[in-house]
C-alpha cells in the first residue's frame, strides 16, 4: 500500500521508498544518533563527542560544523537534523565561561524533543590516551550503574535510561559468550558528579565454567557534572513508551498456572437437561398410539388455553 | 609429599592474588540481562573514591561485571557456526521509542463498502491474450500504450456522433477525466480519515452536454442555496422535484430520513398496548410553581373579600387620623417635604407652595 496518508504524492519511487521508511514501525531498529557542535566548541568538547560517537559507530552521525544556536533555548535546529538524519538521539557540544566543556545529551520522541540534559566535563582522558587493544566496532556493550543516587534523584533517573537509549543498541535475541568484551560503567555520586568509564573485558580461566572477569580501561574516561535538564512531561514520556499492539503478549482465557507451575484450564458447560436425556431405548417403555394421542391432545389444549388467556389480558 | 604442598601453596597464593568468581554484597545488585545491564545500589565508599578513584571504580565495575557475566553463563547455551551463543531473555527497562505506535491505515471508501458487502479483490493476470494482434498484450503499464497504439490505429466514428470528430481526442479526454476522477476520490478519502469537513461538490463535471436529470438537479441546487434554504423562491412553471440516488444528499438543507421498516402483527400489537397503556397509567401532572402561585392568588383574593365584608366605619378611621397628622396619606410626625424628584402633575406635592 502506497503513502496515502499525504496530499502530495511523492514524484518518483525512490522517494516513495524514503517516505516509506520513515513511516513508524512496530518494531524499530537500532536509534541512531547525532553529534553536532554548538557555538565556539572547545578542543575537549569536540573530542569527547567524537569518542562517544566511535563507541556508538554505526549508529551515528558526525557533524564537524559549527551551528550559532543554544540548545536550551532554541533547539528546532536538532529537531530539523534529527528528522533529516533520521536520528532519535542528539549530542551537542559547546563551551562559553559561565558553562564551560558543555556537553548536551538528549533524544526526541516524534521528531519533537523528549529529554535534553547538560553535562559538565571537568575530566576527560580521551580514547587515544590509553595506549592498549580496544573493542571491537558496533558490539553490545554491558552497563553498569553504581551507587544509589541513581534512583533516587528524578534527573538521575531519566538520565540512566537516557545513557541506556544511548549505548545499548539493539535488542537482541541470543548473544556470542566471546562477543561481551567491553563494559561502560556509571558511576553517580550525591554531589552531582557522573563517572563515564569504559574498560575491556579479559575472561580468565577460574577452575569453573564461569570465567572470572579482569578488567581494563580503554577509555574515554569522563567526570560529568550534572547540569541544567530539561525533561519530557511525564505523559509525553509514558506515550513514548507505549507498546504497540503487535508486540503485546497475546493472553489466552481461562488458562491459569497454580504455584507448582501445572496448567489449569477451566471449561465452560453448557447447560445439562436430564429430563431430555435420551437413555437407552427400550420396547417396554415405548409409548402406545393411544397414549401418544392423548398427549398430543393435551398439549393442544394448553395451547389453546394459553392463546385464550393472551387475548384477554390484550383487551 | 612436599612436592604436592609446595605446588598446593603456589596455586593458594595465586589464587589470592586474583578475585574470585564470588562477589559479595550488602544490596542484591540488580540485572537486566536482556539488555546486559547491572545497577548497583550499593553506598559508595567516599573515602576510597577521594584518594584511589580510577582504580575504586574499576574493581566495582569488576565486581558488578562478574555479577552479570555470572547470571548470563547460566543461560542455556547454542552452538552456532563455531560460536558459543547464549539466548537473552526479553529486557526489563522500558525505553522509549523514537516514534509512536504505527496506527492501522484508515480504509478508503470502496475499501469499507467492500468489507461490508464481503468483496475480495480478484487477481488479474498482467498479460492477456489479444486475438485481434495475436500476442500477448499488458494490461497497464510498460509497453501497454505501444500495444493499444498498434491495436487502435484506426477508430470509427459512430453514427449518431458528428463526422468530423476526433475520437483519439475524445479517448484521451475520457481518459485523463477518469484520473482527475480518481485524483478528487484519494483527496476526498484523506479528507474523511483526517476528519476534516469538506464542502459538497455538487454535480460531476462531465465533457459533454449535461442530461436533463443533472440540469434539473443544478437548478434544484441552485434553489435551495439561499440563506433561507430556497425557501422563498418562487416555483418556475412545470417545475419538477429532481429524482434519482444521492440527488436528495446534494440539496441543501434536506436530509434524507429513513423510513422505520414495517413492524410486525406482534410487535404493532405491542406498540399500541404500550401506548394505552401509557395514557390509562398518566397522573397529573403537578406543576410546583403554578400551584404555588395559584394557591397566593386565592388567599389574596380571600383577604380582599374579607376586607370588602367587613369595611370599619369610615367617619372614624378619618377622624383618627386627622387628629394625628391633618394629612390621610402622611403618618409619620416628620416635616412636609416636597416630592422628591417623582412628578406627578395630577397629584399635588405637598409642601410650602413655592411663588
Amino acid at each position: 500500500m502506497g503513502i496515502i496518508q499525504r496530499v502530495k504524492k511523492p514524484t518518483t519511487r525512490k522517494g516513495k521508498k524514503v517516505l516509506q521508511s520513515k513511516e513508524p514501525k512496530p518494531i524499530e531498529g537500532p536509534k541512531q544518533a547525532l553529534f553536532l557542535q554548538g557555538r565556539k566548541p572547545s578542543e575537549r568538547t569536540r573530542k569527547l563527542l567524537k569518542d562517544i560517537y566511535d563507541l556508538k559507530k554505526p549508529d551515528a552521525a558526525y557533524l564537524s560544523r559549527k551551528n550559532d544556536f543554544v540548545p536550551f533555548e532554541d533547539a528546532t535546529l536538532i529537531e530539523k537534523l534529527c528528522y533529516k538524519k533520521e536520528a532519535a538521539l542528539f549530542g551537542v557540544g559547546s563551551h562559553s565561561k559561565k558553562r564551560p566543556h558543555n556537553i548536551v545529551l538528549g533524544r526526541t520522541f516524534d521528531y519533537g524533543i523528549l529529554d535534553m540534559i547538560e553535562l559538565g566535563a571537568d575530566n576527560y582522558k580521551a580514547m587515544s590516551e590509553f595506549h592498549n587493544m580496544k573493542v571491537l566496532a558496533g558490539i553490545k556493550p554491558c552497563l553498569v550503574f553504581n551507587g544509589p543516587a541513581w534512583d533516587l534523584n528524578q534527573d538521575l533517573k531519566r538520565l540512566k535510561s537516557l545513557f541506556t537509549d544511548f549505548f545499548c543498541r539493539e535488542k537482541v535475541e541470543s548473544i556470542r559468550l566471546q562477543g561481551l568484551e567491553h563494559v561502560i560503567s556509571f558511576t553517580a555520586t550525591d554531589d552531582g558528579s557522573i563517572y563515564f568509564r569504559s574498560y575491556r573485558i579479559q575472561l580468565k580461566k577460574s577452575g569453573q565454567r564461569t570465567p572470572r572477569v579482569e578488567l581494563e580501561e580503554i577509555g574515554p574516561s569522563i567526570d560529568f557534572k550534572l547540569r541544567r535538564t530539561r525533561l519530557g512531561a511525564e505523559d509525553l514520556f509514558k506515550e513514548a513508551c507505549k507498546v504497540p499492539r503487535e508486540l503485546k503478549p497475546i493472553t489466552k482465557k481461562n488458562i491459569s498456572r497454580d504455584a507448582f507451575g501445572s496448567k489449569l484450564g477451566r471449561v465452560h458447560m453448557g447447560k445439562q437437561e436430564i429430563q431430555k436425556l435420551q437413555t437407552r431405548k427400550m420396547k417396554g417403555l415405548k409409548k402406545t398410539p393411544e397414549e401418544k394421542k392423548q398427549m398430543l391432545m393435551k398439549r393442544k389444549q394448553e395451547r389453546k388455553a394459553a392463546r385464550q388467556a393472551q387475548n384477554v389480558s390484550a383487551e | 609429599m612436599d612436592i604436592v604442598n609446595e605446588i598446593l601453596e603456589k596455586e593458594q597464593k595465586k589464587s589470592e592474588k586474583y578475585k574470585s568468581i564470588t562477589v559479595e554484597k550488602h544490596l542484591e545488585v540488580e540485572l537486566d540481562i536482556g539488555t546486559l545491564l547491572a545497577s548497583d545500589t550499593n553506598d559508595l565508599d567516599t573515602k576510597l573514591l577521594q584518594s584511589n578513584k580510577d582504580d575504586y571504580l574499576q574493581s566495582l565495575t569488576r565486581d558488578n561485571t562478574q555479577l552479570l557475566l555470572n547470571k548470563i553463563w547460566e543461560l542455556p547455551t547454542e552452538r552456532v557456526d563455531e560460536a558459543i551463543v547464549v539466548k537473552l531473555p526479553e529486557p526489563k527497562t522500558v525505553l522509549p521509542r523514537a516514534k509512536p505506535c504505527p496506527k492501522p491505515k484508515p480504509l478508503t471508501k470502496w475499501q469499507e463498502f467492500a468489507k461490508s458487502k464481503g468483496i475480495t479483490k480478484k487477481k488479474k493476470d498482467k498479460l492477456q491474450w489479444d486475438e485481434q494482434l495475436q500476442k500477448w498484450v499488458p494490461l497497464y503499464g510498460f509497453k501497454k500504450a505501444a500495444a493499444e497504439k498498434e491495436k487502435n490505429w484506426l477508430i470509427e466514428v459512430p453514427q449518431n456522433l458528428d463526422p468530423m470528430t476526433d475520437m483519439f481526442e475524445k479517448k484521451a479526454s475520457e481518459k485523463s477525466e477518469k484520473v482527475a476522477k480518481n485524483e478528487l476520490q484519494r483527496l476526498k478519502n484523506i479528507a474523511r480519515a483526517r476528519k476534516v469537513k469538506i464542502p459538497r461538490v455538487g454535480l460531476p463535471v462531465t465533457s459533454d452536454k449535461a442530461s436533463a436529470t443533472q440540469l434539473d438537479t443544478a437548478a434544484t441546487i441552485a434553489k435551495a442555496s439561499t440563506a433561507s434554504l430556497g425557501k422563498f423562491q418562487d416555483k418556475l412553471p412545470k417545475e419538477k422535484e429532481p429524482r434519482g440516488k444521492g440527488i436528495h444528499e446534494l440539496i441543501p438543507g434536506k436530509e434524507r430520513k429513513r423510513k422505520l421498516p414495517i413492524p410486525t402483527p406482534a410487535q404493532e400489537r405491542e406498540n399500541n398496548l404500550n401506548m394505552l397503556d401509557n395514557i390509562l397509567n398518566k397522573r397529573p401532572k403537578i406543576d410546583m410553581d403554578k400551584a404555588v402561585a395559584k394557591h397566593i392568588h386565592d388567599e389574596q383574593v380571600n383577604r380582599s373579600e374579607e376586607k370588602k365584608n367587613t369595611k370599619p366605619a369610615k367617619g372614624k378611621r378619618n377622624f383618627k387620623a386627622k387628629t394625628k397628622g391633618g394629612n390621610p396619606t402622611n403618618f409619620t410626625a416628620k416635616k412636609p417635604k416636597a416630592g422628591k424628584g417623582q412628578r406627578n402633575p395630577a397629584k399635588k406635592a405637598g409642601g410650602r407652595k413655592r411663588r
